[in-house]
This record gives C-alpha cells, structure tokens and sequence, in this order.
C-alpha cells in the first residue's frame, strides 16, 4: 500500500529538485502585471479569467552571473523599493554612459556598477526617472521571448529609444553616438 | 561487432542511472546552497577585528534575507553596488525609514544625518577607518543582500555564533 506513494514521493521530490535548480539558472516565466511596458508588453488583470489574457514571458538567468546584458534588452529585476517584487523593464543605459533625463535639460552619468532602467509606455512607469540609476546586482534575468497568448508568441527585441542616451567611446574619451554594444 | 551489442544494452542502463543520480545529487547540493546555507571566505580588512584579514571562514544563511528578518547588527553578505561580480561582508547598520548619525571618516568630515529609505539597508564594515562602504556608495538596496552570517568556522579555535 505504502510502496507506490513512497516512489511517487521520491519521483516527485527529484522532479521538484530539477525545477527548482532549472529556474534559479537556466530561466523562468513570469506573467505581466502593470503596464508599464505597453505596447511591447500586455498585463493581465488581477480575475482569473483576465489573468489569462495578460502576456507571459520567459526570462533567461543564464546571462545573470556574468551580468552581461545589452543596452536595450528587456530585463527582470528586482524592485529597490520593494524587494519582494520583481519588475521588467528596459535597459537603457550602463555605468559610464550620459543619460538626458527626460523633461528636463539635464543629463546624469550613471555611476560605477549602476545602470538605468525605463518602461516602455513612460506615462505609467515607475523606474529611473524616478528612483535614479539602480545596481546592475538587482537584474536578475533577460526577457527573450513571450509565449502567452497565442497570437502574441514572439522574441522580445533589444530596442534602444533614440536620443536619449549618449555612450563614452572608452579609448580616446569622447562622448559619441554609437550603435548598439554589449557589456 | 555483432558480440557487443548484447553488453551495450545493460551498460547504457547503467550509465544512464549513474548520470541521473549524479543530476540529483548535483541539484541539491545547489539547492542547498542557494537556498539554505553557504559556506564563504572572506577577505579584506573591513570587517576587522570581527573577521581577520587574511581568510576567516563563515557559514551563511540564505533564509533571512529571503524572508526580510535581517536586523540592525547582524553581519551580512551582499552584492556590492559598485561591483557586481563582487561580494561584500558588512554588518547592517540601519534598516529602512530609520535615522543614523554617520560619524565622518576623518578628523576633517562632517557628521551626516541619513534616513534610510524605503527598500534599503545601511551597510558598514567594523574597521570604520578601512572600509569601503554605505559611506562611499550611498544606501544598499534589500534586493543585493544575499544572506546573513551565522557562525564562524575556519579558524578552528575561533567557532562563534553571530
């Protein structure tokens, strides 16, 4: 009587092991809430039934470690206000780079081991503008792809807003404009 | 050729409940370590004379940050804002929404008055006068700590509870 449940206990705690180990290094999914990343990304609303309408994503931690991301990658982290909640935003800018804070004429460089985050819809988002530039050590992983719903399966793309952020060329110090580089 | 492969058979078998057995013992030796208990050396000179500078061994919990019990005092491990591919080792100074009196580093520098913001920890290493710390880097995000130290185990006379 015993034997089947003790080997559904022993699959089951070796099935759960593997889960876990999966998504603290390879990746995990997340479900959107808040919209903050309009049109790039859709919430589901807090019933069950909208919940189901709300875009789910993937995210990879494989990059995590070596904290190598790109300017323009859609990123999970962890909330600076908030630690028990995780957010998802772009990456707009990485420690050395000139950001123009938008509404104002000013521009910030983003400290040493820091970087800037913005939503994609900036009327409802609550990130850099607000909190300033935040330690790469809260991201936590890179959104790839979407795969709920249906027909909204797709990669979810390194897009860089135009004009905003200006990047040190690091060999003869000269602020310029470039294209698209990783850490 | 046609004699091996009777004996492939049950050595596949073998190899590949080795291999998952090897997997599970793989997943939970990680998942002990990221989850539950950590085992760290720690160098540098900032947290003297708690830690020495050369290599104190320490066993590290992984539940009270996950579960927000980290209290003024203990001694934490932590990403470093500046850094991070780097750990640090410091002890919590003041959590949010509390007010600290910074003493300053030198003769010359002012006495600063800080309220830790919401979602922050005030971090500093014991040597005050060696120490790379919330002083130079601002207020430490709860989000960058990574667990709490507990006991000392390496030097071997020195065992202490934290």
């Amino acid at each position: 009587m015993a034997e089947p449940l003790w080997f559904l206990a022993k699959r089951s705690a070796a099935a759960a092991m593997i889960c876990i180990t999966f998504t603290d290094i390879v990746g995990n999914f997340a479900t959107i809430q808040g919209n903050s990343m309009q049109p790039t990304l859709q919430q589901g609303h807090k019933d069950f039934i909208s919940l189901l309408k709300g875009d789910v994503v993937f995210y990879e931690k494989i990059s995590a470690p070596a904290y190598k991301y790109c300017r323009g990658d859609v990123v999970v982290l962890r909330s600076p206000t908030d630690p028990d909640q995780l957010m998802v935003k772009r990456l707009i800018a990485m420690q050395g780079d000139w950001v123009n804070v938008p509404g104002s004429h000013e521009i910030h460089q983003i400290p040493k081991g820091r970087c800037w985050v913005e939503g994609d819809n900036g009327n409802l988002s609550l990130d850099s503008r607000n909190f300033g530039p935040i330690p790469l050590g809260l991201v936590k992983g890179r959104v790839t792809i979407k795969v709920w719903p249906p027909h909204r399966i797709g990669r979810v793309e390194r897009v860089l807003p135009e004009g905003q952020v200006m990047f040190t060329d690091m060999h003869s110090c000269v602020i310029t404009r470039s294209c698209l580089e990783c850490e | 050729m046609s004699q091996w492969f009777p004996k492939l058979k049950p050595l596949g078998r073998e190899v590949w409940e080795r291999s998952v057995l090897l997997t599970q013992f793989l997943c939970c030796i990680h998942i002990i370590k990221e989850h539950v208990v950590e085992i760290h050396q720690v160098m540098g000179p900032s947290m003297l004379p708690t830690f020495s500078a050369v290599g104190d061994v320490l066993l590290v919990e992984r539940l009270s940050t996950k579960f927000q019990r980290i209290k003024q005092g203990d001694v934490v491990m932590a990403l470093s804002p500046e850094n991070p591919r780097l750990i640090v080792c410091k002890r919590v100074l003041g959590l949010e929404g509390e007010n600290l009196v910074v003493m300053p580093t030198h003769g010359s520098g002012r006495v600063q008055h800080i309220k830790v913001p919401k979602g922050h920890v005030w971090l500093q290493g014991d040597n005050l006068s060696n120490s790379t710390d919330s002083r130079h880097y601002g207020p430490v995000p709860y989000g960058l700590l990574r667990g709490k130290v507990f006991l000392r185990v390496w030097p071997p006379g020195g065992w202490t509870r934290f």
